[in-house]
C-alpha cells in the first residue's frame, strides 16, 4: 500500500509491504527536503513554501469531496478564519502578551479550523447532497462580508499585517530567512499529509467512505450519518485552519480574499484537476494550483480563461483528474501495453498543440485589444507580432484552431477504440487470473 | 412490558396522505421463530419492515423490540438495539471491496464507533469476523473485488452479509431471493438458514419455495393487517385466508409443493 491507494477502492491490509510504503513516504519527505536546494531563488522557495501550504489545503479539501460525496463552496471560511485567528496570535507573540513561539501558530489556525468547522458544520452536515453544497454556499457568503463588517477583528479592506520576525527567537529560529519559514511549513506539511493518510485508515475515515457510497444502508449498521459527515468535517476544518496559519506566517498578511468564495472555488477546481478519487490527487492539484498562480499568471493575463478550458476538458473526459489518468496508464504499463499507446500520445499532444496555438492566438489578441494601453493594436504572441486590425491573423489563427480541433477529434476517437481494447484484453487477464 | 417477543407491533398504522396502507397490524414474534410474511401485492409488506426497521415512523400504534418500545426512532438507533435489515433492492457500498463492506456492517456493533484514533488493519477481532463473515457467505475468493463488480447473486449473498455482520438478533429479510433463479435460489435458502440460525428471522417472501423452506411460522398481511399468524398448514387450512387469498399465492404454493396442480389463477383477490 502506498500514497497511490485510491481513496474510491480502499483495499484492507493484512500484510501490508511495509518496504514499499517506506519508499513512498521516504521519498515524499526527501522531495520536501532537497526542492529548496535545487531551486534556490527567493521566488522559487516561496513558490514551494506556497506548494506545502496549497497541499494542506487541498488534500483537508478532499477530505470532504473525495473521501465523503460532499461538495463544499466554502472550504475557504475554515483556511481563511484559521489565517485570521493565527494572525492575532503573531500580534500576541509580537507584543508579548501571547507568550508561544511562532513555530506553533499554524497549530493555533488548526484549532481555530475546529471550532469554526464545529460551529458552521454542525448546520452544513445535517444534510448531504445538493442542500449541503448550497449551506456551504450560504455560509461562505455569510462569513465574506462580516470580514469587512466587523474591522476591528478582521481589519477592514486593508487586512492584518503582522511581522513574524517580532517576537523572540526560539531554538535559534528567528523566521527571518525563507528557508527557515519553508522548512517549518515542509514540516506541517509532511505531518499534515501522513495524519490525513492515516485518517483514511480509521474506523471514522472508512465509514465516511461508505457514506459517500451509500448513506442509506450506513443509517443500517448503526451509524448517524449525519454524525459522521459532523466528525469529519471538523478533522478537514482541523488541517484547513493550519493550511490558514501556515499562510499568515509565510506572507505575513491576512486579507478579506483569504475567505472568499473565489479561493473557495480555487480549492474545487484544483483538488478535482488533481483528481478527487485517489489520496494524492490533492497534491498535484495543489502544486498546479501555485504554479499557476505564480507563474502562468505572469506569462499571460488570460491564464484563468486557459485554465477554464482545461478544466471543462478535464471534467468532460478524464472526471478522474491528473491522479485517476496516471494510475490508469500505470495499470496499461503494468500489464506490458503501454508501449502501444505512446504513438498515440504523440499524436494527441501534437492536435492539441496545433488547436491551442490556433486558439490562444485568438484569446492574446482579443485580451491585448480589450486590456492593452489605448490605441495599441498588436498583439505579442510566441515571438510574433499580430497585428490585430489585420483580418489574416485572425482568420489565419482560426484556421489553425479549426484544423487543430478535426484533427484532434479523428485521433481521440480512434484512440479511445484502442484504449478500449487494451481494456478489454487486461480485463481478460485478470479475470483468467482470478480463482473462481 | 413483554419481553417475552423479539419483535411485536401493537394496533400499527401507517399512512402517505390519505391512504392508509398499514391499518391496525398486530403481530407477535417470539425469540427465535421464523415468520414468513405473505400477501398480495400491495398489501403492505414492505411498508411493514420500513416501519419496523425505522425507515419510517408509524402514524399510530407500538412495535417492540425485545420489549422496547422503538416506534419513532431513528434507523441507526433500531439497528444499535439489536435489529438489522436487508433490502429487496440490493443495497451494499458499491465503491468498497468485498470485505470492506462487511467490516463496515460490523464496525459499530463492536464498539469502534466513531473512532479516528485506532487503525483499521490493528482492529484484529473487527478484521477476523469481517473474514470469518466472508466464508459464511461464501465469498472468500471475492474478498478484495468491489462490491459493484459482483455478479448479481453474489450481490445478494453481500447484502445478507453485511445485514447479519453486526450481530444482531433479529433480522429482517425483505425478498432475499429476488431475481435469483431456481438453483440460485435455493442454495441461497440453505445459506440464509445457516447464517440466521438462532436468531429471529422475518422475510417478506413471494415465492412459496422459500417460504415453506425457511418459515415456521407464515403471517398473512391482507390490506395493512394480519389476517393469520400460525404453522404453515394451519394458514393454510384458515378460511379467512382462503377467502382473501384463494388463487394466485396459494395456487402458487401448492404449485410449489407439488400436492396439487392448479391450472388457473382466479387472480389477485380485493380491489
Amino acid at each position: 500500500m502506498d500514497l497511490a491507494t485510491p481513496a474510491a477502492a480502499p483495499r484492507s491490509v493484512s500484510h501490508p509491504p511495509a518496504r514499499g510504503r517506506l519508499l513512498v513516504w521516504g521519498g515524499y519527505a526527501l522531495l520536501l527536503l532537497v526542492a529548496p536546494l535545487v531551486l534556490p531563488s527567493n521566488l522559487e522557495r516561496s513558490v514551494l513554501t506556497q506548494i506545502g501550504i496549497g497541499i494542506v489545503a487541498c488534500l483537508s479539501y478532499n477530505m470532504l469531496l473525495g473521501q465523503g460525496g460532499m461538495l463544499s463552496f466554502g472550504h475557504a471560511v475554515y483556511t481563511g478564519l484559521g489565517t485570521f485567528v493565527a494572525v492575532h496570535a503573531m500580534l500576541g507573540i509580537a507584543d508579548g502578551s501571547f507568550p508561544i513561539p511562532m513555530s506553533l501558530v499554524p497549530l493555533i489556525g488548526g484549532i481555530a479550523g475546529i471550532f469554526f468547522a464545529a460551529l458552521f458544520g454542525y448546520v452544513t452536515t445535517k444534510k448531504a447532497g445538493t442542500p449541503f453544497a448550497m449551506i456551504t454556499l450560504g455560509i461562505g457568503e455569510l462569513v465574506a462580508p462580516m470580514v469587512l463588517i466587523i474591522p476591528e477583528f478582521f481589519g477592514g479592506e486593508g487586512g492584518i499585517s503582522v511581522n513574524r520576525t517580532a517576537g523572540p527567537s526560539f531554538l535559534g529560529l528567528t523566521y527571518g530567512p525563507q528557508i527557515q519559514v519553508y522548512y517549518l511549513i515542509a514540516l506541517y506539511t509532511f505531518a499534515c499529509t501522513v495524519a490525513m493518510f492515516a485518517f483514511t485508515r480509521t474506523p471514522l475515515g472508512r465509514m465516511l467512505n461508505a457514506v459517500r457510497d451509500n448513506p442509506e444502508r450506513v443509517e443500517f449498521v448503526g451509524y448517524s450519518t449525519q454524525r459522521v459527515r459532523y466528525l469529519s468535517f471538523i478533522i478537514a476544518g482541523f488541517f484547513a485552519g493550519i493550511s490558514g496559519g501556515m499562510y499568515v506566517v509565510h506572507f505575513e498578511i491576512a486579507t478579506p480574499d483569504v475567505v472568499g468564495a473565489a479561493r473557495s472555488g480555487v480549492y474545487l477546481l484544483f483538488t478535482f484537476l488533481g483528481g478527487a478519487t485517489f489520496f494524492f490527487g490533492p497534491i498535484i492539484g495543489a502544486v498546479l494550483m501555485v504554479v499557476g498562480f505564480a507563474l502562468f499568471s505572469e506569462v499571460t493575463k488570460a491564464w484563468l480563461l486557459y485554465l477554464g478550458l482545461i478544466f471543462m476538458l478535464m471534467v468532460m473526459y478524464a472526471p478522474g483528474g491528473i491522479a485517476s489518468l496516471i494510475m490508469m496508464n500505470a495499470r496499461v504499463a503494468a500489464h506490458r501495453k503501454l508501449h502501444r499507446l505512446w504513438g498515440w500520445y504523440a499524436l494527441l499532444a501534437a492536435t492539441v498543440i496545433v488547436m491551442l496555438a490556433g486558439l490562444a492566438a485568438v484569446i492574446e489578441m482579443v485580451y491585448a485589444r480589450q486590456y492593452g494601453a489605448v490605441g495599441e493594436t498588436k498583439a505579442r504572441y510566441l515571438g510574433m507580432t499580430l497585428e490585430t486590425t489585420d483580418v489574416a491573423p485572425w482568420a489565419i489563427a482560426i484556421v489553425v484552431a479549426l484544423v487543430g480541433f478535426a484533427l484532434f477529434e479523428l485521433v481521440r476517437r480512434r484512440f479511445a477504440t484502442e484504449w478500449g481494447r487494451i481494456q478489454t484484453e487486461i480485463e481478460a487477464t485478470m479475470t483468467s487470473k482470478e480463482p473462481s | 412490558m413483554s419481553a417475552s417477543y423479539a419483535v411485536e407491533l401493537k394496533e400499527l398504522r401507517k399512512s402517505f396522505g390519505k391512504t392508509e396502507i398499514i391499518r391496525g397490524a398486530d403481530l407477535a414474534v417470539a425469540p427465535g421463530e421464523r415468520v414468513a410474511i405473505i400477501g398480495p401485492n400491495g398489501a403492505g409488506k414492505s411498508t411493514l419492515f420500513n416501519l419496523i426497521s425505522g425507515r419510517f415512523a408509524p402514524t399510530s400504534g407500538q412495535i417492540l423490540l425485545n420489549g422496547e418500545r422503538v416506534d419513532g426512532m431513528l434507523p441507526y438507533e433500531i439497528n444499535r438495539r439489536g435489529l438489522s435489515r436487508s433490502f429487496q433492492i440490493t443495497n451494499i457500498f458499491g465503491r468498497l471491496s468485498v470485505f470492506e463492506n462487511l467490516r463496515c456492517g460490523l464496525l459499530w456493533s463492536m464498539g469502534y464507533r466513531y473512532a479516528f484514533w485506532k487503525f483499521l488493519a490493528s482492529l484484529t477481532d473487527a478484521n477476523e469476523r469481517a473474514e470469518q463473515l466472508m466464508r459464511m457467505i461464501r465469498l472468500e475468493r471475492k474478498r478484495d473485488t468491489l462490491a459493484m463488480n459482483l455478479t448479481y447473486a453474489e450481490q445478494r449473498a453481500l447484502e445478507i452479509g453485511i445485514t447479519i455482520a453486526g450481530g444482531a438478533n433479529v433480522i429482517l429479510l425483505d425478498e432475499p431471493t429476488a431475481g435469483m433463479s431456481k438453483t440460485e435460489t435455493a442454495r441461497f435458502i440453505e445459506l440464509i438458514r445457516d447464517v440466521t440460525a438462532g436468531k429471529t428471522l422475518l422475510t417478506v417472501e413471494h415465492d412459496m419455495g422459500v417460504v415453506f423452506g425457511l418459515a415456521d411460522k407464515i403471517a398473512v398481511l391482507v390490506y395493512g393487517e394480519v389476517i393469520a399468524f400460525d404453522s404453515p398448514d394451519a394458514v393454510r387450512a384458515n378460511a379467512r385466508v382462503q377467502e382473501a387469498y384463494l388463487g394466485s399465492v396459494l395456487a402458487d404454493a401448492q404449485v410449489a409443493e407439488g400436492t396439487r396442480v392448479h391450472a388457473a389463477h382466479p387472480g389477485h383477490p380485493g380491489h
